[in-house]
């Protein structure tokens, strides 16, 4: 009888999963596949640069409480990936804070790109290093390895230990290619990390330590060192006077049109560009 | 046919389908992984890959034996850290602690097991980091093997401590009986006789973390450097070689697929390939092992 019992219950509580499973895969499978961003004119989708994220759900807040009823989404995923959903259109709209290479642009002949800002990068340093100026050749040697230790450039004898962001990095491609250049490259015992913000953490947390970093990203815990004698502040990016300065971009396929152009005109707009000083970067117009 | 039948033929087919979803499902991870690392194996070559130490996508220089080091390193550390503590730790509870104690200390490692990875890595961050610094070696920024496997020995403790328990309890009363009558003290019996009699299902406990220390990702990434290199000792000390920065195969996979695109990805599921045959190898030899123990048991 107990046995009776248990077998009935056990069948019932398996029928139960069964058609939970059931129910599940019901509900998945006639469902249209996620709702096609080109087929609803009212969705606006943005994908791509980290860096150019936070700005750009700035601007999208600012422009939908100015059309109700439109809807933006904004998502990260990084500079490369924002050209391809670009040139792939498999978003409306690519973010990359860097230049479009060459072989992107070979693959994507239709991207057309929108300058909607400009960036600064800065050097850093752990706050207990002595040395606060150095030449843009003096960065790239400590990068790639060529200057290890602070003595060659004023400070104590200690080596210099060199964090950098992880290769595909829109700020790490944007410092390649303003100060390594073609020839140098960063050097392989730099420590690695993923973020701006565990970049930050990482120089302010370990002594003698070096490493650049979005202009928006600097505070107190750690020290922004001179290029050349000019600080990094906006006003000298903005004026031309400090070298390392990035451009934003969004990307389209092709010409935008309806709505997607109305909110690139936005950003250019005197609105936008205002929202674009208030996250501290350099406005375009 | 009895309705008793039926219920019980249904409930078989279920369990059966069960079996065969999570076959698949193994399977189909595979499958998908392998099928995406093909363009880097045929446009780059095994050899490429596999042996080489260069990581430059930028270059399109994709050789991942760096990070095979690096992940190697990294658990041979963890393992040679966190296996006498879990040891102990399934000695003192199987064999010497009250049941009262046990009923505290089980609980108590146990929840290491429950402490998100993340969470590991930025106590690696914050605490461990700065304290691996102090060791005055020119180059050592903290960030590197060591204070990886310390990291990593406290993850992998509760898998070994709990499996090595369970094969020391296994262990027949009889022999430690018969040994403290030969006069044998207790500590004798547990080295002489209860380590040796459970030592197939502690070796597979020991494997079972190797598996858990090459598949962990987050904290790894937070506290190892990340640096592409070959790890090697910063001075003449040999044992230096643990305060050298390094990158683990799942790191380089955490860290650069945001990014990917083209063959870089495909050489990051590559990576993924790699890491999948290690932790294959290593599950199937704890597996074989453990059989070998049930094998004694029953012949007992």
């Amino acid at each position: 009888m107990k046995s009776t019992k248990k077998s009935i219950l056990l069948v019932v509580s398996l029928l139960l999963v069964a058609a939970l499973v059931a129910a599940c895969s019901a509900t998945s499978t006639p469902g249209a596949p996620a709702a096609d961003p080109s087929a609803d004119n009212a969705t606006v989708t943005l994908s791509g640069s980290t860096t150019v994220q936070p700005l750009a759900e700035k601007l999208a807040e600012a422009f939908m409480t100015e059309n109700t009823g439109l809807q933006i989404d904004v998502q990260g995923g990084g500079s490369s990936v924002g050209v391809k959903a670009a040139g792939q259109a498999t978003s409306d709209i690519g973010m990359a804070s860097r230049e479009i290479k060459e072989s992107e642009l070979a693959e994507f002949p239709n991207l057309k790109i929108f300058v909607i800002a400009r960036d600064g990068i800065a050097i850093v340093a752990h706050p207990d290093v002595p040395v606060s100026d150095l030449t843009v050749e003096q960065v790239r040697d400590i990068f790639s390895g060529k200057i290890t230790n602070w003595k060659d450039l004023g400070g104590d004898d200690q080596n210099i230990i060199v964090a950098s962001r992880e290769e595909g990095s829109g700020t790490r491609a944007a410092f390649e290619e303003m100060v390594m250049g073609e020839d140098a490259l960063i050097a392989a015992s730099a420590i690695l990390q993923a973020s701006n913000g565990a970049i930050r953490t990482t120089v302010s947390t370990t002594p003698y330590s070096i490493a650049y970093l979005s202009f928006g990203y600097l505070d107190d815990t750690v020290k922004s060192i001179s290029i050349d004698g000019v600080a990094p502040t906006e006003p000298n990016a903005a004026d031309g006077s400090y070298p390392i300065v990035r451009p934003l971009n969004m990307l389209t396929n092709g010409e935008p049109a309806g709505m997607v152009k109305a909110f690139l005109d936005f950003i250019l707009s005197e609105a936008g560009q205002k929202l674009v000083v208030e996250d501290g970067y350099i406005p375009v117009k | 046919m009895s309705a008793r039948m039926i219920a019980d033929k249904t409930v078989k087919y279920i369990l059966f389908a069960s079996a065969i979803i999570s076959i698949i499902i193994v399977l189909a991870i595979g499958f998908f992984i392998f099928r995406e690392s093909i363009e880097a194996w045929t446009e780059l070559g095994v050899g490429e890959i596999l042996f080489r130490t260069v990581w430059r996508p930028g270059q399109d220089q994709y050789g991942i034996l760096a990070m095979i080091v690096g992940s190697v390193s990294v658990t041979f550390g963890a393992i040679l850290l966190g296996v006498p503590l879990a040891l102990g730790c399934a000695i003192f509870l199987a064999d010497i602690a009250p049941s009262a104690v046990q009923s505290v200390v089980r609980p108590a490692v146990q929840l290491l097991a429950g402490i998100p990875s993340v969470v590991y890595g930025l106590f690696g961050m914050v605490i461990l980091v700065p304290l691996v610094r102090k060791i005055n070696v020119p180059g050592n920024s903290g960030y590197g093997l060591l204070a990886a496997s310390i990291v990593l020995a406290v993850m992998i403790l509760p898998t070994i401590a709990s499996v090595a328990e369970d094969a020391i309890r296994a262990v027949p009363e009889n022999y430690r009986h018969g040994s403290l009558a030969l006069g044998a003290t207790k500590w004798q019996t547990i080295t002489k006789v209860v380590l040796p009699a459970g030592k197939s299902g502690i070796i597979a406990g020991v494997i079972l973390g190797v598996g858990r220390a090459l598949g962990e990702t987050m904290a790894m990434i937070m506290v190892i450097g990340n640096s592409v290199i070959v790890p090697k000792p910063l001075s003449g000390n040999p044992l230096t070689f643990f305060l050298s920065q390094a990158r683990t195969l799942t790191g380089n996979i955490a860290v650069e697929i945001n990014y990917a695109t083209g063959v870089h990805e495909s050489a990051l599921f590559a990576t993924g390939v790699v890491l999948f045959g290690l932790i294959m190898i290593v599950n199937a030899s704890a597996r074989s092992i453990i059989r070998g123990q049930k094998f004694i048991e029953k012949a007992n």
